[in-house]
């Protein structure tokens, strides 16, 4: 099985806790006891941090960017930072609210959501499928590997004038984009978790007779997974990436016109909105592939959830 | 000490598997050099043998893992590999494990009773990471006894696990042989093992069996003593004739 780079930090247990509860050995009292006692709070101390529980972290790890941002607008009102430099955060709820109450949020969301989702559809199908091609057969490797790994080379914002020659401004330009970042990261894992796959695994398929569909759904598709789901986790992070490129390209919709329209008019706080919209879909994405692996992956130690198939 | 050659015609009916004039070389090195061997229907046989001496060889051939170079290999039925590792699939629960390649609506329920048989009822839900090495051992004994083989193989499938944990293997096993009365043959390196549950003892050497005991024959009044001294010097290790007898 592989362990991608991802997995391995997670595969540290947390040290055994339990304690050695011998009793002290004759000669030493009631003085080394107390010693031991001691020493022993000291250690359950260290290992949860002083006198903070879980809860303590919790409330710290929210409360730095809470104070931050409380920082951001004080100094925002009293005007050190200047509005076009930076809009204060009531600023940017103000206007979201604005762009909410008449729908034109909603509007330019769904516009890009759709692209992106279009693009993701599209291009993980067709990686999925190029990589099990590839992935069983050395024929389509020698045929297809090369041109893909070659064109996998180029960055896709090179590609954006040559699109936009194909495509013109319309939509299916913008999904082309999306769908050739999500293409490639899916291919690749596809192909090398099938790739991968323990032959001592194969041989149980032949010495079972397993038929050949029975082989691919219980053997060679469930030990490519976890390779799979490394790759959407990378496909969702360029895709998110190919659509604001994308949305650079004309258009009088979506996110990305929402940012070149506050441009024009230097609306700092729809810019700051914007990109706290990537940021929001970036953290969904990341839930949607823990979902997945949470599914998908029970079996797997490393991402255990529970107790029983 | 008697060496026994088999002879193919006479014994095909008997035979769980019967092998003869097996050849499989690696390159220019000849691992099996015309093999001949029959393992009796409900037959316990222990392949003792040096390491690299081509066990697993012999025994993957058996299998239809490898092709053999030249020889027939002639089988009663279906064929059962236990490997040394337990190579269960992660993904599946156990159940799923034991029936695999098996019909999926009768499946279940047969892999159920034999995870019970091997003592594991109740865990067919479970994933295989939560097993011991010894439990997932057992779970891989019920995925081959589960098809009823007419040979099982055996290599080397209690290497890995502790002496107390393998000495309940050997039991296990004992009795699940006698309940489905498979041919046997197990690969092993522990003279011990062999003596303990085997109905006859092979030494494989220079590509070929070279001895062939039979344990019940050469044992008098369930001293294995001088069967055990016999073996061992045999395998090369010096121990002193009849030294317990
Ligand atoms: N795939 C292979 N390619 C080349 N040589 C091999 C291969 N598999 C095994 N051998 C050689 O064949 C010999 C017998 O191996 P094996 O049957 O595994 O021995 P044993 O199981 O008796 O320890 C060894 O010397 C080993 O080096
Ligand atoms: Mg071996």
């Amino acid at each position: 099985m592989q362990t991608t780079g991802i997995l391995a930090a997670e595969v540290f247990a947390v040290p055994d806790t339990a304690e050695d509860d011998r009793e002290p050995r004759a000669d030493s009292g009631q003085e080394s006891r107390k010693h031991r006692v001691r020493a022993i709070a000291r250690q359950q101390r260290g290992r949860r941090g002083g006198s903070l529980g879980d809860r303590g972290f919790f409330i710290v790890s929210w409360l730095v960017p809470l104070t931050l941002v409380a920082l951001w607008e004080i100094f925002a009102r009293l005007g050190y930072i200047a509005p076009q430099i930076l809009s204060a955060p009531s600023d940017v709820a103000r206007t979201t609210w604005n762009l909410a109450r008449d729908g034109s949020l909603f509007t330019h969301l769904g516009a890009s959501l759709l692209r992106a989702f279009a693009g993701f559809v599209i291009g993980g199908t067709l990686g999925f499928f190029l990589g099990v091609l590839v992935g069983f057969s050395r024929l389509a490797e020698a045929v297809l590997d090369r041109s893909l790994q070659m064109a996998r080379a180029i960055p896709f914002l090179a590609l954006l004038p040559l699109v936009i020659i194909w495509f013109g401004v319309d939509e299916s330009g913008k999904i082309f984009l999306v769908t050739l970042a999500v293409l490639f990261p899916i291919y690749i894992n596809t192909m090398l978790g099938i790739r991968q796959v323990d032959p001592k695994l194969l041989e149980v398929a032949r010495v079972t007779g397993l038929t050949a569909w029975g082989r691919i759904a219980k053997i060679i598709l469930p030990g490519a997974m976890p390779s799979i789901l490394t790759g959407v986790r990378y496909a969702l992070a360029t895709a998110c990436m190919a659509l604001v490129i994308a949305e650079t390209i004309a258009t009088d919709k979506g996110i990305g016109f929402l940012v070149m329209d506050a441009r024009e008019f230097l609306q700092t706080d729809v810019i700051i909105l914007t990109l706290v919209i990537y940021a929001i879909l970036g953290v969904l994405g990341d839930s949607l592939a823990r979902w997945l692996e949470g599914r998908l992956l029970s079996w797997h130690p490393n991402y255990a959830t529970e107790e029983t198939a | 000490m008697v060496s026994r050659r088999e002879d193919p015609v006479s014994l095909a009916v008997t035979c769980a598997v019967n092998v003869h004039g097996l050849c499989r070389r690696y390159g220019e090195r000849v691992i099996i050099d015309e093999l001949d061997l029959c393992i009796g229907r409900n037959e316990f046989v222990a392949l003792l043998g040096e390491s690299g001496c081509g066990k697993t060889t012999l025994l993957r051939a058996l299998a239809g893992l490898d092709a053999a170079d030249a020889g027939t290999i002639k089988r009663a039925g279906e064929v059962a590999v236990v490997f040394q590792e337990h190579r269960l699939m992660p993904w599946l629960p156990l159940w799923a494990n034991v029936a695999l390649g098996m019909e999926s609506r009768t499946g279940r329920a047969l892999a159920r009773n034999a995870l019970g048989e091997v003592g594991l009822s109740g865990r067919e839900n479970d994933w295989p990471r939560k097993l011991s090495g010894g439990q997932a051992q057992r779970v891989a004994l019920a995925r081959a006894l589960v098809r009823e083989p007419r040979l099982l193989l055996l290599d080397e499938p209690f290497a890995a696990l502790d002496a107390l944990t393998r000495i309940k293997m050997h039991a296990l096993v004992k009795e699940l042989v006698a309940r489905h009365h498979p041919g046997v043959l197990l690969v092993t390196h522990d003279v011990d093992e062999a003596i303990a549950i085997a109905d006859r003892i092979l030494i494989m050497r220079h590509g070929r069996i070279a001895v062939s005991l039979d344990v019940a024959a050469e044992t008098e009044n369930g001293n294995t003593a001088c069967l055990r001294a016999n073996l061992l010097n045999e395998l090369g290790v010096d121990v002193p004739r009849f030294a317990h007898a």
